[in-house]
């Protein structure tokens, strides 16, 4: 069966961030001036501006700082999932993202810590998924 | 700012009925409110040299519907946030002397057209994990309160109840059916903490509000009342998350209130009415919080009791805002605010109304202080 939920809009931008996942690794945009991280991407860094950026490798532990319980599908691919658990991390090098929360969650609970799992959804997106540990 | 104090003031409002009007567009709505809020106030519209018009697809075709030919014309995008915007800046060019009369006309076509929040078709950065809807961007800022704080969802249901009492006030308001906190809990799940009487609702309708300046405001049918302060606070650097924040807009909301409250020389004893943008229950907790009506993390127990209902400590969207009137993104409530300092809403009338506030805590945060002219 074809996937048939959203997939990434890869540009030039973002481009490094979905190659390194594919290469099962955790990556954010980091500003070779003034070492500034964030996710998501920029084409300049907001805190100097300047234009050289990179994708570094992080750790891919943070810590849950909240989440909630989709009861509805607003694409049809996540139909078959519903309740499905959508969680904010703070990684541990400080920028913050949207993911899945994977895997038993009961004990969910703001400042718990999460590890990065992959999953890859087709033959050439990866997702960075998160996991209670 | 200090000298844009009651420098403008509002003489006209006027609205359509708020419903599913699938046979009338964006400028047939919003001519038909502008006409009521021409009637409203006994303007000849062709005085009528600014236009301010929001979510309303051209500036140009509104002004020829109209038949206005303005000397100033700000047009704003079809965003929730943007109607404190636009009675702010009508209110500076108003002072600044771009203009000497200002309508304002907001109009929305989502429940005849069926349009969707959520689920788009080209993908933002968040889709692919299912995030998507302003709304489960706010269950997602509850689900934190209430980790952080310890908020229950039987304290957010206070919200509801209490507007929803308002809307049963108000003839003209959508929903007519009181509910219970026990209704709230009952609701299904749309993204959990959030239930359906979380949300707000989706409907046609059309605002208009005339605007001038306060030698000029004295001429009309009706006592004016003055734009007497505001403020406002934009929260760009973290909205990768559309409408998420991760404190709440707390800083935000702090700011342009203070910027509001000092402007127009009032505090919070002073309110007699808040008029809270309520896109989503949870809003009305952080506006409170952020303004300084309690303390952060205290607006669950703040609102237990009924709080907010008519007749107790601070009446709050007494039309019954978004969740319960019609989702007229702000521009309503601020109608509201000027019919309650008019003395024109009846059953629901706040007693010896001098003061009013309108709030959005948004990523555009602003606030409006409206007093009896």
């Amino acid at each position: 069966m074809s996937y048939n939920k959203p997939l990434p809009k890869i540009d030039p931008v973002n481009q490094g961030f979905w190659d390194n996942a594919k290469a099962g690794k955790l990556s954010v945009q980091n500003c070779k001036a003034c070492g500034d991280k964030r996710y998501p991407a920029s084409p300049v860094c907001p805190k100097c501006l300047s234009s050289d950026q990179e994708w570094v490798t992080v750790s891919g532990k943070g810590t849950l700082e909240s989440w909630v319980d989709f009861h509805r599908a607003y694409w049809d691919g996540f139909k078959g999932d519903l309740p499905y658990r959508v969680c904010l991390v703070k990684l541990a090098e400080g920028p913050v993202m949207v993911s899945n929360l994977v895997g038993p969650s009961d004990n969910a609970k703001v400042g718990a810590a999460v590890a990065v799992v992959f999953d890859a959804v087709t033959e050439d997106v990866t997702l960075p998924k998160f996991k209670m540990v | 700012m200090q000298s844009l104090k009651n420098a403008a003031a509002v003489i006209g409002v006027g609205n359509t009925a708020y419903g599913n009007f699938p046979h009338i567009d964006e400028y047939g709505l919003a001519a038909e409110a502008f006409r009521n809020a021409v009637n409203d106030c006994g303007i000849d519209k062709n005085e009528i040299d600014g236009l301010v018009v929001c979510r309303i697809p051209y500036y140009a075709r509104m002004g020829e519907v109209l038949g206005l030919d303005p000397r100033w014309t700000l047009t704003l995008p079809p965003h929730g946030r943007m109607s404190g915007i636009g009675i702010i800046e009508a209110a500076t060019a108003l002072a600044a002397g771009h203009c000497k009369y200002v309508a304002l006309m907001y109009a929305n076509i989502g429940r005849s057209r069926r349009v969707n929040y959520g689920g788009d078709e080209s993908p933002g950065v968040w889709d692919p994990f299912g995030f998507t809807s302003p709304g489960a961007a706010h269950a997602m800022a509850f689900q934190r309160h209430m980790q952080l704080y310890g908020t229950t969802t039987r304290q957010l249901a206070e919200v509801s109840v209490a507007i929803r009492h308002h809307a049963c006030l108000n003839p003209d308001a959508v929903m007519q059916k009181p509910i219970s906190i026990d209704d709230h809990e009952n609701a299904r799940f749309i993204t959990a903490p959030l239930r359906l009487l979380d949300y707000c609702l989706i409907n046609d309708g059309a605002v208009c509000m005339i605007l001038t300046t306060a030698d000029r405001a004295k001429d009309f049918k009706k006592k004016p009342v003055m734009i007497s302060g505001f403020g406002g606070q934009e929260s760009f650097t973290r909205s990768s998350i559309s409408n998420f924040d991760m404190d709440f807009w707390h800083p935000a909301v702090k700011s342009a209130g203070e910027q509001a409250y000092g402007m127009a020389g009032v505090g919070h004893a002073d309110i007699d009415g808040l008029m809270c943008y309520d896109n989503f229950s949870p809003t009305v907790l952080f506006s409170l919080e952020g303004l300084g009506f309690c303390k952060q993390g205290e607006s669950g127990s703040f609102v237990e009791g009924g709080t907010l209902k008519l007749g107790n400590k601070l009446p709050v969207n007494t039309d019954g805002g978004h969740l319960s009137n019609s989702y007229m993104q702000g521009w309503a409530l601020n109608v509201e605010a000027v019919r309650q300092l008019r003395g024109e809403c009846g059953a629901r009338q706040i007693p010896d109304c001098e003061v009013v506030q309108y709030v959005q805590a948004t990523p555009c945060t602003r606030s409006i202080i409206y007093t009896r002219g």
